[in-house]
């Protein structure tokens, strides 16, 4: 099959390789219809992120129809299907609480240790991502082996088409989580850092949660016209200082909770703080975090403080002191989307979510690497993109 | 805490476990070993920051969402071992007294043959066995079941001992087989734990090929005649 693979630092290829095989017996095969390249891609393509080798097969947002079938798959050959981009094996503690993203089981054991000794435990299994995370081939693909096939993917109706419902595979989701972390309540003045599609189905989010205004930050002038077309109001960080433009739009009190949707590359990746304990151990860089610290002097007292962007690492001169004696909550999180699958498919169905106003460009499988490079260099015109195996290649 | 719990927590500091393993298995090579930490201390001795974790002596804990009965009637049956532990090929018993074969793969293409015995069995609780005198790789190992606090299931805990034997062959295997025993139990329990729960043994192997099965497998071809 033809899959797009890594081969360094701002070196992603399409290539020829073998196709996957059901190998457990809850697996499924999918034949892949749309796969996004998500936000996340671009830690992977930028090099930021450890264990992710030449090779891998990235991607991570897909769906497709379903061709084959392990003898304990629940899945049947012919169903188009949504699969989210946390594997999960539905069985372990975390799983039966539904902390999906912090199951148990779906890392292999040998690809545990890394991220065990990085964070204090494992992390979950997820798709072509890092081998931190077990090191799955991804979705950018003709075809996905899918593990635990019984309990992520989620059947969809053939009325809606794929570009509705692509994104219940992690950025819905993770804007919705992001937002339900934020814990809003009707009164609400909510902010959030970064108009990136996370950021912006945070936004919608937000406020169909009822939180009372939803300000959104970045500073690219499309993104924010799309963040206000949702409802939001904006700021643009390059021509107002946010702290001080926050507090006077919440009436001196800071706002209520705030959302990082940038996570560990804002302003561009900086390998500024280099900590020799994560050098030695794992040769991961410092997290840049300057969303984050911003965030959290901004949040009113006894705020809430939500971080759906990645971090990978460590970072410095975090204002820790802020978080304490504000009395702030934090939560995070990769994001348990099979706790949200099933309603979010049902708000799209019935016209409370739309999220295919965010996609700006639809491209073969073939120009993977034509959309990376686009969507890392052009994010102002570059909203979201979508790859289809199949598609004709345009000249 | 329940007594029972308080009882093994407390006998696993190191001169507890030692006599642990050794009542349970009746070992005589730790029994030159002397306690190196003040016993009054509850973490296992696995923790210990110095004196118990040498390379030849590893203890690891999981915790696993199914009653006790069921995993220690999995374990007992050591035939379905090697369903789960890194590099053992096969287990096969030998006679009804509990007795049994591990062939573990060596480096090389080889196999090794372990004969074990059991040395202790109390149904739902214990399992420990222990290498054959005549075995060229000496080893003991005891698994416990106990259960969770509230709703969690069994934890269970694994204990491994190995004396690498002297000759080429002991020092083949050991380079492989006893390199990182402690990462190899951690790895084994999690394995374990993958199949009890979920029903398979979770791999990210796009083909059937890439998986450990697989290897066993390749590796039993490539031995020499």
């Amino acid at each position: 099959m033809r899959a797009l693979a890594y081969h360094g630092k701002h070196d992603v290829r399409v290539d020829t390789v073998d196709d996957p095989e059901i190998v457990n017996p809850r697996d499924a095969i999918i034949k892949v219809t749309s796969t996004a390249i998500c936000g996340s891609d671009l830690h992977l393509y930028d090099g930021v992120i450890p264990a992710v080798l030449e090779g891998d097969i990235l991607g991570h947002e897909f769906m497709g129809e379903v061709v084959e079938t392990g003898p304990k798959s629940t899945l049947e050959k012919g169903q188009r299907v949504v699969v989210p981009f946390t594997i999960s094996c539905g069985q372990c503690f975390h799983c039966q609480i539904q902390q999906y993203s912090c199951c148990d089981n779906s890392n292999p054991a040998e690809k545990q240790d890394m991220s065990a000794t990085l964070y204090g435990h494992s992390m979950a299994g997820l798709f072509g991502y890092s081998h931190l995370t077990g090191g799955y081939s991804g979705g950018q693909a003709e075809y996905v082996r899918v593990p635990y096939s019984d309990i992520g993917p989620i059947a969809v109706p053939d009325h809606l088409d794929d570009d509705q419902v692509l994104f219940l595979s992690d950025i819905l989701p993770t804007g919705w989580m992001a937002a339900e972390n934020a814990d809003i309540g009707p009164d609400d003045t909510i902010a959030v850092w970064g108009c990136g599609p996370v950021g912006l189905f945070a936004v919608q989010s937000a406020l169909a949660m009822g939180a009372a205004e939803v300000i959104a930050i970045d500073h690219y002038p499309h993104r924010l016209e799309l963040a206000r077309k949702l409802g939001a109001k904006t700021i643009n960080f390059r021509e107002s200082n946010v702290r001080e433009a926050l507090m006077e739009m919440s009436g001196g009190i800071g706002v209520d909770a705030v959302i990082d949707a940038v996570g560990m590359e804002s302003h561009g990746f900086a390998i500024d703080n280099m900590l020799d304990i994560a050098k030695q151990t794992i040769g991961v860089g410092a997290d840049r975090a300057s969303v984050l610290k911003q965030a959290i002097l901004a949040v009113r007292r006894g705020g809430r403080v939500s971080i759906p962007g990645v971090y990978g690492g460590m970072t410095d001169k975090f204002p820790l002191g802020a978080l304490m004696e504000k009395g702030l909550q934090v939560r995070g999180g990769q994001t348990h989307v099979q706790k949200y699958t099933k309603d979010l498919l049902a708000k799209i169905e019935d016209g409370t979510l739309d999220t295919t106003f965010l996609i700006s460009h639809r491209l073969p499988l073939e120009d993977a690497a034509k959309g990376y490079k686009n969507f890392k260099e052009q994010q102002d015109v570059w909203t979201k993109v979508v790859l289809k195996p199949g598609m004709e290649t345009q000249a | 805490m329940s007594k029972g719990h308080q009882r093994i927590a407390k006998s696993s500091s190191r001169a507890g476990l030692t006599a642990l393993i050794m009542a349970a298995a009746g070992g005589a090579f730790l029994a030159s070993r002397k306690s190196a930490r003040d016993t009054t201390d509850d973490a296992p001795g696995s923790a210990a920051r110095r004196g118990f974790r040498g390379n030849d002596l590893v203890g690891k804990s999981v915790t696993i969402g199914r009653p006790r009965q069921e995993l220690f009637d999995y374990w007992i049956d050591f035939e379905n071992l090697c369903s789960f532990m890194e590099n053992v090929i096969s287990v096969r018993k030998a006679g009804d007294q509990g007795g049994a074969v591990w062939t573990i793969m060596a480096p090389g293409g080889r196999t090794v043959d372990v004969k074990t015995e059991m040395v202790a069995e109390r149904p739902g609780e214990l399992i420990g066995w222990r290498s054959t005198p005549d075995s060229e790789i000496r080893t003991e190992g005891r698994v416990t079941f106990e259960d969770a606090p509230g709703e969690r299931g069994t934890r269970v805990s694994l204990t491994m001992t190995y004396d690498p034997p002297g000759g080429d062959l002991g020092k083949a295997v050991a380079k492989l087989f006893l390199r990182e025993p402690e990462i190899q139990a951690r790895h084994d329990l999690k394995r374990f734990k993958m199949l009890m729960e979920t029903g398979e043994v979770t791999t990210s192997a796009r083909r059937k090929s890439e998986t450990r099965a697989a290897k066993h497998q390749q590796h039993q071809q490539t031995e020499p005649a």
